[in-house]
């Protein structure tokens, strides 16, 4: 029970998590090891599983944008020819693979590049840029959209032939071995940290909620890049306990009053994440759904359905699948209305919010808004317009509380 | 007015109603099945009995698929959307929706809500299309899309079915390859709205007919005189170069496409089908064998070097890229391609076109700018 009380807190665990497998990464590279740039929604399984060092280009993104290299490192991809209107994460990595470093984050630059299409096809053309610019190899697990929920057997088959050629590939890359028991570990590990990530998240259904909503865009960058390490697994269990005696004790990281409890539907704005989140806390509003908890949890019991969890991000899914994990997300964590960002740098997700939306509201039976911003290009956000959604969602969820109430 | 002016009048007629000819099969007992943009298995749908019918969208305006759409999202989806909405596609028993972009990742979500009574039949291709996991799972899709065409139709698809139908096809594309290269040997003969709507119409006729009249426009095409050529000529490149505002203002200014990296266009023409024992495959097959367009994984931006390439044979002065506006894979392929290009000493420009867009002064501007910098 000692060892209990002197542990760090999670958040710290889990942060310095985060920071060591940047730094595995930057020594590895001094040791002449081949270093990888990884889509976030890549088969950490692989990677993982052959010891193979990598970095990930979104959450590099995220990072520099939330301490306010954003906009300037957009506009310097601009400068090289690309549009405004692309991914800010994808701009953001243009500029920082030609300028190869920023004052606000570094990851070593890549000798190779590993990206699935699960999130979206942007991801593609994305690597395929930096595979020309930087004239390295690109690896590509394509997982396609799918049609219908659960994933046929057809893209099973298609998403397991790739799997193994990328192991393949990745050998010769990079002269690791695949070695099976250790394959073994690694999924019962990912299992462990996503069960422990899922029951973390899942304390939210509770009233009030022991966290602030806005921790899961912190926390889940360990679940992006150390989900099949025992310390990511232990560190997410340990998330799930505190948040359990949060519980227990009727206390809570989100340090207001929770009047009202929403879902917030899409990535961050992380260029304006203080103003996003203090906004919501200074109204009493705290995010108690996401869909960054199934996001990150990959939960299968055997190949096929790892194959398989892989194509169940969002994103992927089809869209009555996609609006079912709101719905219930929505009603199991009891929230009284939805905010919907319209992320400019996405349109797959942003493609189908609106229908989304209404659908939602109705199926949910709650009040929703929509805001436009960006997930790292704070050009696009406009605080008045951000306060203005907000106060109306909190003047709809006030009155419902009322007529509740009265009831 | 010759023969050959009458074909070009017959093929702009078509290509600017579609929805007339849509009505002509109906009445002729024959069924049609959407096909929105790039490379649905269209040999499936006419494998059995039915006439595919292309949808790009077309010069409207957006209102009710704003409902769906954020403003970010390309016209062609948007204007597609918006006609599906407003009843213009009425009368086809289907569409089929490929996923090749993320924005038509989205559109099957958003048309079954929007557009319920005409039913979305989804085509997923495999982007590692070359490997033969990639080539098996696209042939695992397109039989999907024809167990749904079957319904459709009422009837089975036999292999023979289908082998006919790649044939008959085949034969089209090596017609519409004739075309390209005549367009290229003879620049001028062709106005480049008269070769857009050849290409155009293709997408609201029967193959055969299709066929029929390209294959009489070739014929004329050779026995006219070469003559001299005094303007810019050009090779474009692009999703769709369609818009009735660009193609004016390149036929006014003189220019001559002499060859295209178009999806639109020449990319649906160039690469056969594969007659393979399993017509299927042989189908899937194709779609590893296409290159240039954007939406195509292409980790080695083959499209650069063909683009090059093209425009080098073809004698072309320049190359003209043609951006839909939120494009995003042609946005992100400008920047390695326009380096590809400059690296081969070739002049090029790009215009973003909006279909929702009446005016087009600054493509104006930008052609005009264009055709001084190639030296005419």
């Amino acid at each position: 029970m000692d060892d209990h009380i002197e542990r760090k807190p999670a958040k710290i665990r889990l942060r310095e998590i985060a920071e060591k497998a940047t730094q595995d990464a930057w020594e590895a590279k001094l040791r002449g090891e081949k270093v990888g740039w990884c889509a976030s929604n890549f088969p950490q399984e692989i990677t993982t599983t052959l010891g193979i060092p990598v970095v990930f280009p979104e959450n590099h993104a995220a990072g520099v944008a939330a301490k306010g290299g954003g906009q300037r490192m957009c506009e310097y991809a601009e400068s090289m020819g690309y549009s405004s209107d692309l991914c800010s994460y994808s701009r953001i990595s243009f500029a920082y693979a030609a300028l190869k470093e920023c004052p606000e984050l570094n990851i070593p630059q890549p000798d190779f590049l590993l990206c699935c299409n699960n999130i979206c096809n942007c991801m593609i053309k994305w690597y395929e840029n930096l595979a020309v610019e930087l004239d390295i190899p690109l690896l590509l697990i394509d997982i396609p959209h799918l049609d219908a929920f659960p994933c046929d057997e057809d893209r099973i088959r298609y998403i397991r032939a790739q799997f193994d050629d990328c192991i393949r590939k990745l050998e010769e890359l990079t002269g690791k071995k695949w070695d099976e028991e250790r394959f073994k570990e690694v999924m019962a590990i990912s299992q462990r940290s996503s069960r422990a990530w899922l029951k973390a998240v899942s304390y939210a259904q509770y009233t009030p909620s022991p966290y602030s909503g806005f921790d899961i865009f912190n926390n889940m960058a360990v679940a992006v890049v150390a989900r099949g390490t025992v310390e990511a697994a232990e560190a997410f269990e340990q998330l799930a306990e505190e948040y359990e005696e949060n519980v227990k004790n009727g206390v809570s990281t989100f340090k207001a009053e929770e009047k009202y409890r929403v879902l917030f539907e899409g990535i961050a704005c992380w260029a304006n994440l203080s103003y996003t989140f203090k906004t919501l806390k200074n109204l009493g509003i705290n995010v108690t759904a996401t869909v960054y908890g199934p996001a990150f949890s990959f939960l299968y019991d055997n190949l096929d359905e790892l194959m398989a969890a892989y194509s169940y991000v969002p994103n992927c899914n089809v869209f009555e699948r996609e609006l079912e994990l709101r719905v219930n997300d929505a009603i199991r964590h009891k929230v009284d209305g939805a905010i919907f960002h319209i992320n400019r740098s996405c349109k797959h997700w942003s493609g189908t919010l609106y229908e989304m939306e209404r659908q939602l509201r109705e199926k949910a039976g709650i009040p929703t808004v929509v805001f436009d911003g960006d997930q790292a290009d704070p050009r696009v956000f406009s605080e008045a317009q951000y306060l203005t959604r907000i106060e109306a969602l909190v003047e709809i969820m006030e009155e419902n509380k009322r007529k509740g109430a009265r009831k | 007015m010759n023969r050959m002016e009458e074909l070009l009048r017959a093929f702009r007629n078509i290509a600017d109603n579609p929805k007339a000819q849509l009505e002509k099969y109906r009445a002729e007992g024959k069924k049609a099945v959407g096909c929105m943009l790039y490379f649905c298995p269209e040999e499936l749908v006419y494998a059995a009995g039915m006439i595919p019918f292309g949808l790009w969208g077309a010069r409207t305006q957006a209102v009710e698929a704003k409902r769906y759409l954020p403003a970010f999202i390309c016209s062609v989806l948007q204007t597609t959307l918006e006609l599906g909405i407003r009843g213009a596609y009425d009368g086809l028993e289907a569409v089929m929706i490929p996923i090749l972009c993320d924005s038509l990742k989205g559109m099957d979500g958003n048309w079954r809500y929007s557009v319920p009574h005409i039913p979305v039949i989804p085509v997923a291709h495999a982007q590692n299309r070359k490997t033969e996991a990639g080539v098996a799972f696209t042939a695992s899709q397109y039989r999907k899309v024809k167990a749904r065409l079957e319904e459709i139709a009422g009837r089975a698809i036999t292999d023979a079915d289908i082998r006919d139908a790649v044939s008959v096809y085949n034969a089209r594309r090596a017609v519409m390859r004739r075309f390209l290269e005549l367009c290229a040997r003879k620049p001028g003969l062709l106005k480049p709205s008269e070769r857009n709507a050849v290409f155009k119409s293709s997408c609201f006729m029967d193959v055969r007919e299709h066929a029929g009249m390209v294959s009489e426009l070739v014929a004329l095409m050779e026995e006219a005189p070469a003559g001299e050529f005094k303007g810019p000529k050009i090779v474009t490149s692009g999703i769709m170069a369609d818009h009735p505002n660009l193609l004016q203002i390149l036929d006014d200014l003189g220019y001559a496409v002499v060859d295209d990296e178009v999806t639109h266009e020449s990319l649906r023409f160039r690469a056969d089908v594969p007659e393979t024992e399993d017509p299927i495959e042989g189908m899937a097959r194709q779609v590893g064998n296409i290159e240039g367009c954007s939406v195509l994984f292409d980790p080695e931006k083959n499209r650069g070097k063909m683009l090059v390439d093209l425009a080098k044979k073809s004698g072309a002065d320049g190359v003209l890229l043609v951006l839909t506006k939120f494009c995003d894979p042609e946005e992100y392929d400008y920047v390695p391609i326009k380096r590809m290009l400059d690296a081969a000493g070739i002049p090029a420009i790009q215009v973003e076109i909006d279909q929702q867009t009446a005016e087009n002064a600054q493509t104006l501007t930008a052609l005009e700018t264009f055709r001084g910098i190639l030296g005419y």
